[in-house]
């Protein structure tokens, strides 16, 4: 069984930004572990809408434990990406090629347009078949999928700040404004909370 | 981003220029002739698929396509016994 993952990741840019930036993530200060990336495939299909096939290679790091399974020192990764102008939708299909048995991982992102704002739908499905360690395997690889779940969208909102500053300015507004609101909040607590202590020492006083 | 062949970084950064103000300026307004940049492009994947010789990367496995016109397979189980009926065939 392979194991299932999926998360949703909101973008503060419209999709034709999002399908602008798509093919310039590489390279940004979260990449550092994307060595080389590809186009292999580009068409535009009966129906207008624009096929690709990229191949990226990554590094592989890995635990001391999972290097006698993996010799190799980066992976290679297929990408297949649909752009539908008409539904407003990005899709991605990503698979690893090479060690499939090993482990099998498989994206799927579907970049769907919500008003001013993008929202990327993602699913994993991460499998080995290695005997006695695929659910280590799986585990492991699930973790490491998360975080680069992670670089992958501040990589992306990075390179989006670069190619659309106005409203890069406005994501640090809101960021700002919720930092603020949040320091705000951790004040009044504390303040509720030393009132609290005040009023229970003052209340241990008056028992003694 | 370099490309995976050392000496097709200059090629890559041609045709991805070529594309990108293509995808901007033509397709995004929904312009659907891509043939500007063909000439670009075939040159740039001759380079890439030596490279990818010299890598020993699987051809076959790369050619496969998950996208049938407008929707992407789902990995199940037929998905697996078709990828391991090329891999004996290949």
């Amino acid at each position: 069984m392979a194991k299932y993952y999926e998360n949703s990741t909101v973008f503060h840019y419209n999709m034709e930004q999002i399908f602008q930036g798509f093919w310039q993530r590489y390279p940004n200060p979260y990449s550092s572990h994307v060595l080389s990336e590809d186009t292999l495939e580009r068409q535009v299909t009966r129906e207008g809408k624009l096929y690709s096939k990229r191949l990226i290679t990554k590094t592989n790091k890995l635990p001391k434990w999972g290097e006698r399974f993996f010799k190799a020192k980066s992976v290679c990764i297929v990408e297949e990406s649909l752009i539908d102008l008409k539904s407003k939708t990005l899709t991605t299909y990503t698979r690893n090629i090479g060690f499939n048995k090993i482990m099998n991982v498989i994206e799927k992102v579907v970049y769907r347009s919500d008003g001013p704002k993008t929202i990327a739908y993602r699913s994993a499905w991460i499998d080995s078949q290695v005997f006695g360690f695929a659910s280590a395997i799986k585990a492991f690889g699930c973790e490491r999928f998360k975080k680069n779940c992670q670089k992958s969208a501040l990589g992306f909102n990075y390179i989006l700040g670069m190619l659309f500053p106005i409203q890069n300015q406005y994501a640090n507004i809101v960021q700002h404004d919720v930092a603020q609101k949040f320091k705000e909040a951790a004040k009044q607590m504390s303040e509720h909370v030393k009132e609290q202590i005040y009023e229970a020492s003052h209340y241990n006083m008056n028992q003694n | 981003m370099n490309s995976i062949g050392e000496n097709c970084n200059d090629l890559k950064s041609r045709y991805d220029a070529c594309f990108n103000a293509w995808f901007s300026e033509k397709f995004l307004k929904g312009h659907t002739d891509d043939s500007v940049c063909k000439p670009l492009f075939l040159s740039y994947q001759k380079c890439v698929q030596e490279a990818l010789t010299l890598h020993k990367i699987d051809v076959i496995d790369l050619k496969t396509n998950h996208i049938n016109g407008t929707e992407f397979d789902k990995p199940t189980k037929s998905n697996e016994d078709n990828s391991s009926k090329k891999e004996a065939e290949s």
